[in-house]
């Protein structure tokens, strides 16, 4: 199959080569489609229907056995994996780079923060949530038309420094957007129907944490469900074609900037929603919530998950949301100090990039891929050899 | 209506009556425990019979991390030292502090962490005006303890409506503005004031305070914004508004590069930053680490004019720098004590007054009244008494005025002035300087 997209590297065109081996997560429908030992159904909208099932039954199940302090981290955790799902989209998907995902959420953030100034009065969730989505989608519109036209570092460059400065103008419009210290966010209250929900299923106590850790997931599932379908459908197979090989795309009568447009504004619209629900979750819209390091962090994510791939993009931000605590706290348990164990975690988290990139290049669920179909070919290739000898 | 209802009615009238009775007793032994020495409960979430749970975010790595992170290692020395000396009702503080990296995002999570999973009685000594906005709701929502919030804003103090768990703790910025504002008008009418001010909050306040005095003599007012290291423009500015003395309300990393930029442009006007930004053992790191080697030392800042409320290291004569470097020597941590370390230390003296003052078995609501109470008579390390009470949750209400030296200390040259936000006067503290208990301990009584 990788041989069939990849021409012979020549020199000077080692890029060509990188994004097969690298985005072997994303390349998985075909093979999953292809097997007819799957339990769930033939067609795509169908079996995600299924699978949208299984994980809000999923998430209930994890939010209702597990304590307060975990529901609040599973709804950081919501927010950079809605965001790290539109990444993965661009990158995995598009062959784009972009390291301004952070400033794209820092104007979903402010979106929802400025809806929610008059919590007396303000609009019912959803809708906020759906403005601060279209806001973003507007900006990154905006972005994606003049990053269309940018490759590789240029692109990167360039939304690196969308990165850096837009979270300014939070402090240049400082009267309306609140300047260093942000804007405070009040979540609404958690509806009536909600409480006799949890009272129903578990009988805990509905609080706030709670309230904002489904409000995450659902946020959560619903993305996965557009992207996956999105990704399935023939506008994910026209942005791989314009990532694998952009001149045969062409030829074939796709417009590359536009579809490069529209990969940029889907992933921008993700990041939006990630936007309003951190906005939620951190109770604060501030810029320094929105550094570089937020939009690096979400492409480890990304990376280290699996390009491509929505479960690696869930599982890279697992690591970053559940790896420091868990290292300070192993640190704090074997004698150092808080001091020491809280710069232990950015140390180990950089270890384990290097020890995933080196050992798992193309990302967690990229590499059990490649696996996968790499025994699947040899067993394949046994039941060939055999048939082929008893001809012969 | 039938007779067995009737019946009811009156069984569930007398089951009413003999729960209210309970309720009282219970309510009773309670109120007895908690002023007399009776056994150790565990009262309130965090409290056991033998240790109470305090936690705290501050910047241990990242950008915020110099100065910052020593705060919470004098906190811990101090507790430390007062679990090896009876503790508090023989209960020991095990004060955790994590790490938020200056980013709010991060802060509510380790706050989410401290109140849900490590179950604190109270946070002390959070530090950071956006980091700490983002969990003030939270905490107050969630009914936990905010005490001494490590940042001069009004919003942790002014409005105990609106946060009736959260208390200041350190001077607040217009207070300070305003105490320097007097200074000048009293001694430099004639200079030509230019301000050079954090955008933010803090340079705001700053400003607010000094207007109130010198508003005619300010014929500039800069600001700059955190993370832009080139404040070249501002510096300049100022030069060409022919300010003669300039008041800087900037955190250390920008009284260094101020100093840097005005020697390029050959600026030399009368300095005088406030607290924040003024730690000369940290801005003559700074210096040095900004001009690669080129300016060593503080001795730049020679000369310049900067607010206390606190003593500080430079002072080995004050019996509380002497009591707590003896604690430091003892309990602290690898490296000297610094004005960071002393913050730390005096935070937790006060800290142990309050737990004090809160009584044997406390409530979380019983801490907030104690301080509500009887927190405006603490004697302490701080210069100024607190201004806690049920109207105003702010911290200490006054400053004195030193000069520092080219040796990196600072000489004092107006005594200690204690006024209040607002149009309150600025009036001359008439307190005795306090000194430690024999073993720097306090010893305050229930508040109730």
């Amino acid at each position: 199959m990788s041989d069939l997209q990849s021409p012979a590297p020549s020199a000077g065109q080692v890029t060509e080569d990188a994004p097969t081996v690298a985005t072997a997560a994303a390349n998985a429908p075909s093979a999953a489609a292809s097997t007819g030992r799957s339990l769930l159904p033939q067609s795509t909208l169908l079996r995600h229907l299924v699978l949208l099932l299984l994980g809000a039954v999923a998430a209930v199940v994890l939010l209702e056995i597990t304590d307060p302090f975990t529901n609040s981290q599973l709804a950081t955790l919501s927010y950079y994996a809605i965001a790290a799902g539109g990444l993965t989209v661009l990158t995995g998907m598009n062959g784009q780079i972009s390291l301004g995902h952070g400033a794209l959420m820092a104007v979903g953030a402010y979106t929802t923060a400025l809806l929610l100034q008059e919590p007396a009065d303000a609009l019912p969730l959803p809708l906020i949530l759906l403005i601060s989505v279209v806001t973003t989608t507007a900006v990154g519109a905006l972005v994606g038309v003049a990053a269309a036209r940018l490759h590789g570092p240029y692109l990167a460059g360039a939304t690196l420094a969308l990165a850096v400065g837009l979270p300014g103008l939070a402090v240049y419009f400082h009267d309306q957007l609140g300047g260093e210290q942000g804007l405070r966010v009040r979540a609404p209250r958690a509806p009536e129907s909600f409480e006799s929900f949890i009272d129903l299923v578990s009988g805990a106590s509905a609080s706030s944490t709670k309230w904002l850790a489904y409000v995450g997931a659902i946020c959560l599932l619903i993305t996965y469900f557009l992207l996956a379908n999105l990704v399935r459908s023939r506008i994910g197979r026209t942005w791989r074609a314009v990532r694998d090989q952009d001149v045969a795309a062409e030829l074939a009568g796709i417009n590359l900037g536009a579809w490069r447009v529209l990969a940029f504004v889907v992933s921008a619209a993700a990041a939006g929603l990630a936007g309003g629900v951190l906005a939620l979750v951190v109770r604060l819209a501030a810029p320094s919530g929105f550094t570089l390091v937020l939009s690096l962090s979400l492409l480890t994510a990304i990376v280290i998950g699996g390009l491509g791939s929505l479960l690696g993009a869930l599982l890279g931000s697992a690591l970053l949301v559940f790896l420091p605590p868990f290292v300070t706290d192993l640190g704090t348990g074997s004698g150092l100090s808080s001091t020491e164990a809280a710069q232990l975690a950015p140390f180990v988290y950089g270890v384990v990039l290097i020890v995933a990139m080196i050992f798992a290049p193309a990302g967690f669920v990229g590499t059990i891929r490649m696996r996968w179909l790499t025994q699947k070919a040899k067993r394949s290739a046994g039941r060939a050899a055999p048939a082929d000898s008893s001809r012969g | 209506m039938s007779r067995s209802s009737r019946r009811l009615v009156s069984v569930l009238a007398a089951a009413t009556v003999v729960s209210a009775l309970a309720a009282c007793g219970g309510s009773d032994d309670g109120g007895g425990g908690s002023s007399s020495g009776g056994a150790n409960e565990a009262s309130a979430p965090g409290i056991t019979e033998d240790t109470i749970k305090l936690g705290a975010h501050f910047p241990l790595t990242g950008v915020a991390a110099p100065g910052y992170s020593e705060i919470p290692t004098g906190l811990k020395a101090y507790f430390d030292y007062v679990n090896d000396n009876g503790g508090v009702y023989d209960r020991k503080v095990d004060y955790i502090y994590r790490d938020d990296a200056y980013n709010p995002s991060n802060t509510s999570t380790v706050v989410n962490q401290l109140v849900l999973e490590d179950e604190v009685f109270a946070i002390v000594g959070g530090l950071g005006t956006p980091t700490h906005s983002a969990v003030v709701d939270f905490l107050n929502a969630e009914g936990v303890p905010d005490l001494f919030v490590a940042s001069g804003s009004l919003t942790w103090g002014e409005d105990p409506e609106t946060n009736p768990y959260t208390f200041g703790w350190q001077t607040d910025y217009e207070s300070e503005g305003k105490i320097i504002g007097q200074y000048i008008a009293e001694n430099f009418p004639d200079a030509k004031v230019g301000l050079f001010l954090q955008d933010d909050d803090f340079g705001e306040n700053g400003e607010k305070g000094i207007r109130e005095y010198v508003d005619d003599q300010i014929v500039g007012a800069e600001r700059y914004t955190p993370g832009n290291t080139n404040v070249g423009p501002q510096i300049a500015a100022l030069q060409a508004a022919g300010a003669d003395f300039v008041v800087g309300f900037n955190v250390p990393s920008y009284t260094a590069l101020s100093q840097l930029t005005a020697l390029q442009l050959g600026y030399k006007p009368q300095w005088f930053y406030s607290n924040v930004g003024s730690d000369p053992q940290l801005v003559g790191s700074l210096l040095n680490r900004f001009s690669q080697g080129k300016v060593t030392g503080s001795a730049l800042l020679a000369g310049a004019y900067t607010t206390d409320y606190l003593p500080t290291v430079d002072e080995p004569d004050n019996p509380w720098v002497q009591k707590f470097q003896e604690i430091w020597d003892k309990y602290g941590e690898e490296g000297e004590l610094t004005n960071y370390r002393l913050y730390g230390m005096s935070m937790a003296y006060t800290t142990v007054q309050a737990l004090q003052a809160a009584g044997q078995n406390p409530t979380r609501d019983d801490l907030v009244e104690a301080i509500e109470q009887v927190g405006g008579d603490w004697k302490g390390p701080v210069l100024a008494p607190f201004r806690y009470s049920e109207k105003s949750h702010m911290g200490t209400s006054g400053m004195s005025i030193s000069q520092l030296t080219p040796e990196g200390s600072a000489k004092e040259i107006q005594g200690v002035m204690t006024t209040d936000i607002g149009d309150a006067k600025i009036k001359e503290f008439d307190g005795k300087p306090t000194t430690p208990t024999e073993n720097g301990i306090p010893d305050e009584e229930p508040y109730k």
